[in-house]
């Protein structure tokens, strides 16, 4: 089979950069460790209570330590139930300082939910069965939207809250 | 060189075919069914641009979900597979021929998918099924949906075997002899759909049909998302590859050219056998479920089913610059200048090459591991496939259409049709642009794919979305006259252009090209090493899902109305 | 039927491509330009 002399650079160099692209992502991945999230941590979709992090009094943000918080988050449809505040009221509003690491982690009693922090790498499927969980630092200020990216039913696109990024 | 070259065929001596009456009716049969198809789809996409404006309601009632479920179902499902099975079918016939038997079995074929249409269909009007066209499990549609679904890929799988037959029935008759370039491409992309869709065939009969009739209580979701991208990725290269089939060896007839090179169109299909299927994990990085080390080495193959499209676009250029600088036009441009740009034969199709550049470009980008987090299900990937299938693939039969329906019907592509032909590729690329660039965007701005009109939490960032929504409404709607203009163009190419003969284009070899070499022909080959493929990509990944499976899923159906 | 025709050897010169090989460069320039403008993009969020 014969190879005209330009396909042959066009080739190497297509493969080339393909290499080069592998090598990034694979330095990121592997040396750096930055992976999408991928844990394989289940739980029953109909007990998420028996875990700790999913009793209702653990749910929503939770500082650990200086810069370091917890966000723990039932996503059903359709709704993110980020826990309630003093009033007993639903928390729908989540307030970070500028720079924190937050572990995200959350769960789905029912269907397949997306969880994504509009703009920002935080962006998880949420199935039946796993914990998702991933740790984010939110350096921008700002009023994001956290919303269902993925199709979970009729009120699908009525599933939000917002996760406010302090100075 | 010490490789076995075959006979040089003597193309002039045999083909093309002329297609029978009945022949043509089959066919058209097919193609028909998909223009229908693309009327229904393209309104309810219609519907839904208008809707995301913000500016419109659905009267009645009417879920913007079960609209959605229509647009893909009826558009990337129905009107694709009906098209290409059509249109494969043509070039069986015209290289390869059609027996009796295989042509009987082909009709049995379209009934047997029709019915399974026709019977989802239902199920989604009834709002029983607003599951899109994923139909992601625990969502729950009636088990029609299903069993509708089943049939279509049944149907789907006689069309393999005929084609398998077909040319199998040939190569008996002309023993030592490669098979017809484009018979043996169309026999690539039914293997490539035939084990693709054992996936999803799987995951319908044993896991959703007997959960949603109740024999089970619950379904294995991760299992069923993995059997689903098992062939959700392969069925993108099955809408891409009859498009390369017009590119590799029927544009060059059209521009008055000959085929850049055999041996190497037929090199591209089989890589993309190997790699279209064990790559399915690059729709799964951000789940929970899949092991790292496995996303990685199918992100790995993913950029290998790359290598052959870059081929492509060098023989598409290549052919381009040699036929023009055969004519007589030289300089670094001069070929590009003079191609055929008033025949929309040529045009569409090459409207949908140039809107695969960044139609790769983004699909790269996807697939690029820790990247996917900036896009995944934001409405970026939505203007991602509206590039490649929508506007590559789409134009792309759509340039086959202008000379294909009327060599079916008898009829001509008059010089007024072409002209209309143009007028609508010009709306579509127009439309197009517009839409799949605000969809882009937004997408990286942060907005999410697949939701009806919302304003969430009213905050700034959402607003910003709001333009880029109005920008889809209008390329949207422009999209929508070229769909009106094209199935008028289609009916006028069926029933009312003035008879004649028109040409089905098949490009020929140079005099002198170099023979294609024997090997290209080891089909057992060819299937075991895409087998192995499959194997080493998949084992371990699917055995750790079943191994380490959580509680499994009970069905929901109340979230989309289906109780 | 199956008479064994000499092959001319592959001494025909190459075609000139240059207008091939400049507008596939376009091309891949696209594919690195928009992959970086993407990359950059996760690194900073």
């Amino acid at each position: 089979m014969h190879l005209h002399k330009y396909e042959k650079w066009w080739l190497i160099f297509g493969v080339g950069t393909l290499i080069t692209f592998l090598l990034i992502l694979g330095y990121g991945a592997f040396y750096l460790g930055t992976h999408p999230q991928s844990h394989g941590i289940t739980i029953d979709p109909q007990e998420i209570e028996a875990e700790e992090s999913f009793k209702p009094e653990n749910l929503g943000l939770t500082k650990v330590d200086e810069g370091q918080y917890v966000l723990n988050v039932v996503a059903s449809a359709f709704n993110y139930d980020l826990g309630t505040d003093e009033e007993g009221k639903p928390v729908k509003h989540i307030q970070i300082p500028k720079g924190s690491t937050v572990l995200v982690q959350a769960v789905t009693p029912d269907v397949i939910h997306g969880f994504n922090i509009a703009g920002t790498n935080a962006n998880m499927m949420v199935e039946p069965g796993f914990i998702s969980s991933m740790e984010v630092t939110l350096n921008k200020a700002g009023e994001y939207t956290l919303l269902c990216n993925e199709y979970c039913g009729s009120g699908h696109h009525m599933m939000f809250a917002t996760v406010e990024v302090t100075e | 060189m010490a490789i076995e070259k075959l006979l040089k065929y003597e193309q002039d001596s045999r083909f093309p075919l002329t297609l029978s009456k009945s022949e043509s009716r089959l066919y058209m049969s097919f193609i028909s069914f998909a223009f229908i198809a693309l009327f229904v789809g393209g309104l309810m996409g219609l519907l839904q641009v208008l809707v995301r404006s913000g500016y419109y309601t659905l009267p009645a009632g009417i879920d913007y979900y079960q609209v959605l479920t229509v647009h893909g179902v009826v558009l990337g499902l129905v009107l694709t597979t009906y098209f290409i099975i059509g249109f494969q079918y043509t070039l069986m016939g015209k290289t390869v021929g059609i027996s009796d038997t295989q042509y009987r079995v082909a009709w049995l074929g379209f009934w047997v998918m029709t019915l399974g249409t026709v019977m989802a269909a239902i199920t989604i009007l009834y709002g029983k099924a607003s599951v899109l066209y994923t139909f992601y499990a625990p969502l729950q549609a009636h088990p029609a949906f299903y069993i509708g679904l089943a049939l279509v890929i049944i149907g789907s799988w006689i069309a393999c075997f005929v084609n398998w037959r077909q040319l199998y029935v040939w190569k008996k008759k002309h023993p030592g002899e490669k098979s017809p370039l484009l018979a043996f491409m169309v026999v690539i992309n039914m293997i490539m759909w035939f084990i693709a869709t054992l996936g999803v065939a799987a995951s319908v009969l044993l896991q959703f049909i007997p959960w949603s009739l109740g024999y089970a209580a619950t379904i294995d979701v991760l299992l069923s998302r993995t059997l689903f991208w098992y062939f959700g990725h392969p069925l993108v290269y099955f809408w891409l590859l009859p498009a390369y089939m017009a590119w590799y060896a029927i544009i060059p007839k059209i521009i008055g050219g000959k085929i850049f090179s055999d041996s190497l169109a037929r090199l591209s299909f089989v890589l993309f056998l190997f790699f279209s299927i064990p790559v399915g994990l690059h729709h799964q990085l951000t789940e929970p479920g899949v092991q790292t080390t496995w996303k990685f080495v199918q992100i790995i193959l993913t950029f290998m089913v790359v290598v052959p499209s870059l081929m492509t676009a060098f023989s598409m250029f290549a052919t381009f610059e040699i036929s023009g600088r055969r004519k007589g036009f030289g300089g670094l441009f001069g070929w590009f200048v003079h191609l055929p740009w008033k025949d929309v034969r040529f045009l569409a199709p090459f409207v949908g090459m140039l809107a695969f550049i960044p139609g790769g470009a983004g699909g790269l980008i996807n697939a690029s591991y820790q990247l996917n987090s900036v896009i995944h299900n934001t409405i970026w990937v939505t203007g991602h496939f509206h590039l490649t299938v929508a506007t590559t693939v789409i134009l792309t039969f759509f340039g086959i259409t202008y000379w294909l329906v009327p060599h079916l019907t008898g009829r001509k592509l008059t010089p007024s049709v072409n002209r209309l032909g143009i007028i609508q590729t010009i709306f579509w690329a127009i439309g197009m642009t517009i839409m799949s660039a605000a969809m882009h965007i937004q997408g990286l701005l942060g907005g999410p794919r697949r939701s009806s009109f919302s304003e969430y939490n009213g905050s700034e960032q959402v607003a910003e979305w709001g333009a880029y929504q109005v920008a889809q409404a209008i390329g949207g709607t422009i999209l929508f006259i070229g769909i009106v203009l094209m199935i008028y163009i289609f009916i006028k190419l069926a029933f009312f252009s003035p008879k004649g003969n028109e040409e089905f284009p098949i490009a020929e070899e140079e005099k002198d090209a170099e023979p294609t070499p024997m090997w290209l022909e080891k089909w057992k080959l060819w299937v075991a090493i895409t087998i192995a493929l499959i194997l080493f990509a998949y084992t371990i990944p699917i055995m750790d899902i079943i191994q380490h499976a959580p509680p499994g899923s009970a069905p929901f159906a109340w979230p989309i109305g289906n109780n | 039927m199956m008479k064994k025709k000499t092959l001319p050897n592959s001494s025909s010169q190459e075609p000139n491509l240059k207008g091939t090989i400049i507008s596939v460069s376009i091309v891949g320039f696209i594919i690195v330009a928009s992959w970086f403008a993407v990359f950059g993009l996760f690194l900073s969020r």
